[in-house]
């Protein structure tokens, strides 16, 4: 038993001491919660807006006149439902390639291009959960908006999408949790991000055991702190009605 | 444009599935200011309906509705415009459920009329007092009664400062206890001689306060008159018929 304690210590001494090696963890997490943030941010902005063009198309296209008005959400509806599919349709490893080594080519800002990729992913998946929510609002809370004059897009900013982002916000944390997980592939591109480190470490000291499980750690002590952070925000949210 | 009319409906239809639902069949009315119209029948004999076409929440399929002298069916007509003017008030109240009572009045004069918060605070204030709810502005709808909420939903419609006030069903939702404070509140409105269409089951309601009954079936206006008219002296067989079920 002590043995091994004495052999683990030497291995945390190895690969996280020595040289400080520590730093390549530090680095990496700060590139981790840098690009998970920035990708979050810009996925609920895509997601929105095209949670609200798939909505309003839904709900409105059926009794619209034919106008400019009616081709417009025409085709932002389905430029919206093509960039649903393929986003959804491929994997995120290959998109962020593509946008690295194909759309960025000439770019070497890892850091943007990752958040591009991610941010671009998430947003088609936080469109799906947020347009959930404004379907999950009641029609009455709707056309009490209308009733008192409200035009539709205001009737969403001010009544729907309110209710619909704490319907949904559950779903959103969940998804900036599986986000900040899914930034670990941004190794492909040479991005050093935490998983990254861990690996650099592991092939600097050729021992995997430490590095590794330390990244694990790491990655699992952040997601327990943001679902307890979401756990504390949905209980205010909903104390607030009460 | 005659005098005092402030609504005109003019045959109005509402079809579904391309006419197989005859929802409204041609009404023909005409409301004017001050009045308080109650329309009453049987489930399904299109009452809401009609009364939602009168704010265009459902679209007509045929006929002409005029407000204030503008047709409202037109499509080039702004809608929005002219439903700050015609308040409305849902049988499930449909409160804001995220924002306070206080929230939920002051919103629409505030981004719609260009009310300072201060002003716009000072009339739903001065409302909700009058309706005995003055201690509740800071709180959200679920902590209130039924009752409670379906009177912020009057006063919400009347911060608006609506020419007509729309009723559907205001009472049906409610549990029979709390049906006589709403009722309260609508008389005094009308007292105060505010224009307003009413579709309810509460024919008491109806004969009091009532300056004329309407009374549909089956999407079509059978009988028009004053509450004496309509439920002492019955004149068609449908209205014999429904009257004898209800009261």
């Amino acid at each position: 038993m002590a043995e091994w304690f004495a052999d683990m210590q030497a291995q945390f001494d190895l690969n996280f001491i020595q040289d400080n090696r520590w730093k390549y963890l530090v680095d990496g997490l700060q590139v981790t919660l840098k690009v998970t943030f920035l990708a979050v941010l810009l996925g609920i902005v895509v997601g929105i807006l095209v949670a609200i063009i798939r909505s309003t198309y839904d709900k409105n296209n059926k009794d619209m006149p034919m106008g400019v008005g009616k081709v417009v959400l025409g085709i932002l509806n389905a430029i919206s439902r093509l960039y649903l599919t393929v986003i959804r349709g491929t994997p995120v490893v290959v998109q962020l390639m593509i946008m690295y080594y194909i759309i960025f080519a000439s770019s070497n800002n890892k850091i943007m291009v990752s958040v591009l990729a991610f941010g671009i992913n998430s947003g088609a998946y936080v469109a799906e959960i947020v347009r959930s929510g404004i379907m999950s609002v009641d029609e009455g809370q709707f056309e009490a908006g209308r009733s008192l004059g409200f035009n539709y897009p205001q009737t969403m900013i001010y009544i729907i999408i309110p209710q619909a982002f704490k319907n949904v916000l559950p779903a959103l944390a969940n998804e900036f949790i599986v986000l900040l997980k899914e930034t670990s592939v941004a190794g492909y591109v040479a991005l050093q991000d935490l998983t990254k480190a861990g690996d650099i470490i592991r092939s600097r000291t050729y021992s995997a055991f430490m590095p590794l499980i330390g990244v694990a750690l790491i990655y699992l002590v952040m997601v327990m702190f943001f679902t307890w952070l979401v756990a504390k925000l949905e209980r205010r949210l909903r104390n607030s009605e009460r | 444009m005659k005098d005092n009319v402030l609504i005109e409906v003019e045959s109005v239809q509402k079809y579904y599935n391309g006419g197989a639902i005859k929802a409204l069949d041609g009404i023909n009315t005409e409301i004017k200011k001050g009045e308080v119209v109650v329309v009453i029948g049987p489930s399904g004999s299109g009452k809401s309906t009609f009364l939602r076409c009168l704010n265009l929440l459902e679209k007509p399929t045929g006929g002409n509705i005029y407000f204030d002298g503008s047709n409202i069916t037109d499509p080039k007509v702004n809608i929005n415009i002219h439903r700050q003017k015609m308040g409305m008030v849902f049988q499930h109240f449909n409160l804001f459920p995220h924002m306070t009572i206080l929230k939920n009045m002051i919103i629409a004069p505030m981004k719609l009329q260009k009310k300072s918060e201060a002003e716009a605070t000072e009339l739903a204030m001065g409302l909700l007092e009058r309706v005995g709810l003055g201690d509740r502005a800071n709180a959200y709808p679920s902590q209130l009664s039924g009752g409670q909420k379906q009177r912020i939903a009057i006063v919400r419609a009347l911060c608006m400062q609506p020419e007509v006030m729309l009723f559907d069903e205001p009472t049906s939702a409610l549990d029979p206890e709390m049906v006589g404070e709403v009722l309260e509140v609508m008389k005094q409105l009308a007292h105060e001689n505010m224009t307003m269409v009413v579709v309810t089951h509460e024919m008491g309601f109806a004969r009091e306060v009532a300056t004329r009954v309407m009374f549909m079936d089956a999407g079509k206006q059978v009988e028009e008159g004053t509450p004496e008219e309509i439920f002492d002296a019955p004149k068609s067989e449908r209205l014999q018929t429904f009257l004898a079920k209800v009261l």
